[in-house]
């Protein structure tokens, strides 16, 4: 059944789908879209790391990902530079020395572009079983820190008052973000990761009323935007990333209708 | 009464300091079982970090706290609600505790706002969040309430019946409750124990004692100390609804 590229890119994509609606509602409320792009960004290093080694692409990006996040909250203690500034600092820097490092590289031949903006093709039987089971132990994960996560989220104080330990979680969920980058970026490459976090769950807020029903609507969003963007990718030859993100983005638009109108009721 | 078991809270000589600055300094305090125990103090002076550190909100302070129960409740004085975040009033009642339906019902209509149950909580005014968040916090049936000013933007009439409803629970779930106001009548009518902080404690004791002491006067002038000594008298009248005294 999985002999056909095409299926397994899109069993591949409606897996990532699954989690990505979820953690996207978080990194949106949050406000860590630039910080999922800073941990995309590094990804490249742990791929250059894949290759060089040997090693599983999904494991190395996982791990480097995690390591740049540790980083950042070191930094964020020891300097005095602004949160945006380091994260960009971060971002740049990581995404050069990798490029750097595939210059290096030359007795391998790198698809750049299909690292940056996904391909299809890539995806392998193995990166199913990745995905498919990477994703189903982030969803476990975050559910079990739902609570704890979702309370800090809405008002750190008070979960931590109410003795919900909101650090521990806050940690965890980053754990999460470098796994989720991890397993996504051979379909949606790692310059449009966070897109597929943001724009999905940007949809779902204009259209829900509670925070389950927006991550419902996160999910949906984000499956729809991968079947459009997979048969497109597959009719007009373009790079998988860029056509699951153009459709979320159409989706995105038709969801202001909606809005527009609860605007018009109101008034 | 053998204390040391109903203590809940209690900071020895706590202390925060941010950027080289001390926010407050030196804080002894304890909260008991069924006791109301009121902070004042003019702005800046250090009531809300107080609050925050008998809540174990700061990791970094000087001197210590001891906490003795995990059920708190917390009325924060300020909470912003971001518009990303779609929230009505139910999921907020269920933040850090899932409770039943009629739980939550009953902790609404205590505060006067179950018909505000599926609205959004952007949608909302100053005064209704605050009953709310009031709600949220004694749903919980918690041991120690914390209450940053919780009835300011609450209109007059809610606000008594506000302060009469904290008074009800201390007394019905014998919590301890550690309140913030700038109310000195509610001070004054309802409060077991006073700690007046200006940067530090500058006097505490039962309301009566604090009245008299002279740094409080200087902190907040004569008025307000009359306004606290006015409770002084015996009461052989009552003020009605409509403003007259009955003899009794």
């Amino acid at each position: 059944m999985f002999d056909d590229f095409f299926i397994r890119a899109l069993v591949a994509g409606i897996g990532v789908a699954f989690v990505t609606g979820p953690l996207g509602c978080f990194v949106i409320w949050r406000r860590l879209s630039y910080f999922g792009d800073t941990l995309a960004h590094s990804a490249l290093l742990g791929v250059t790391l894949a290759f060089t080694m040997e090693f599983n692409i999904a494991i190395s990006v996982f791990i480097i990902s995690s390591i740049i996040a540790l980083i950042l909250i070191q930094l964020q203690k020891k300097t005095n530079l602004p949160g945006d500034a380091l994260l960009g600092l971060l971002a740049h820097s990581s995404l050069a020395v990798g490029l750097v490092v595939i210059g290096f590289l030359t007795f391998i031949r790198f698809d750049i572009m299909g690292l940056l903006f996904g391909d299809i093709l890539a995806v392998s039987v193995d990166d199913l079983l990745i995905i498919w089971i990477g994703g189903a132990l982030i969803l476990l994960v975050l559910k079990l820190i739902w609570k704890p996560l979702f309370a800090s989220t809405v008002n750190y104080e008070l979960a931590e008052a109410e003795g919900l330990n909101p650090d521990r979680a806050k940690a965890i969920f980053t754990i999460l973000m470098a796994a989720i980058i991890a397993i996504s970026i051979k379909m949606v490459g790692l310059l449009l990761i966070t897109g597929m976090l943001i724009i999905p769950a940007a949809m779902a807020r204009n259209l829900s009323s509670s925070p389950q029903s927006m991550v419902i609507y996160s999910i949906i969003g984000g499956l729809l935007s991968v079947i459009i963007g997979l048969f497109t990718s597959l009719e007009f030859n373009t790079s998988s990333g860029p056509s699951i993100i153009t459709a979320a983005l159409l989706l995105f638009i038709l969801s202001l209708f909606k809005i527009k109108q609860t605007i018009k009721l109101k008034n | 009464m053998s204390t040391d078991q109903n203590i809940l809270v209690k900071l020895n000589d706590a202390g925060l300091q941010l950027n080289n600055k001390w926010l407050v300094k030196g804080v002894s305090l304890q909260v008991e079982k069924g006791e109301i125990v009121t902070l004042i103090g003019p702005n800046g002076s250090g009531k809300s970090t107080t609050a925050k550190i008998a809540l174990g909100i700061y990791k970094k302070i000087d001197g210590s706290v001891e906490k003795y129960t995990n059920k708190v409740g917390y009325v924060p004085q300020k909470i912003s609600i971001d518009w990303t975040l779609p929230l009505r009033v139910n999921d907020f009642m269920m933040l850090t505790e899932s409770l039943n339906k009629d739980t939550i019902d009953e902790a609404l209509s205590l505060t006067g706002v179950i018909h505000l149950k599926d609205k959004n909580l952007g949608d909302l005014s100053g005064g209704e969040f605050q009953r709310v968040l009031l709600a949220r916090a004694i749903s919980k049936k918690p041991d120690l309430l914390v209450l940053d000013e919780p009835v300011q933007g609450v209109d007059f009439t809610g606000e008594i019946a506000l302060y009469e409803l904290i008074k009800k629970i201390s007394d019905e779930l014998s919590c301890g409750i550690l309140l913030i106001s700038h109310d000195l009548h509610t001070v004054m009518s309802a409060t077991d124990h006073v700690v007046c902080l200006n940067g530090h404690v500058c006097c505490s004791g039962s309301p009566m004692d604090v009245a008299k002491n002279n740094e409080y006067k200087a902190l907040f002038g004569e008025q307000a100390s009359q306004i606290l000594s006015r409770y002084e008298h015996k009461h052989d009248h009552i003020h009605t609804d409509e403003g007259e005294i009955k003899k009794n």
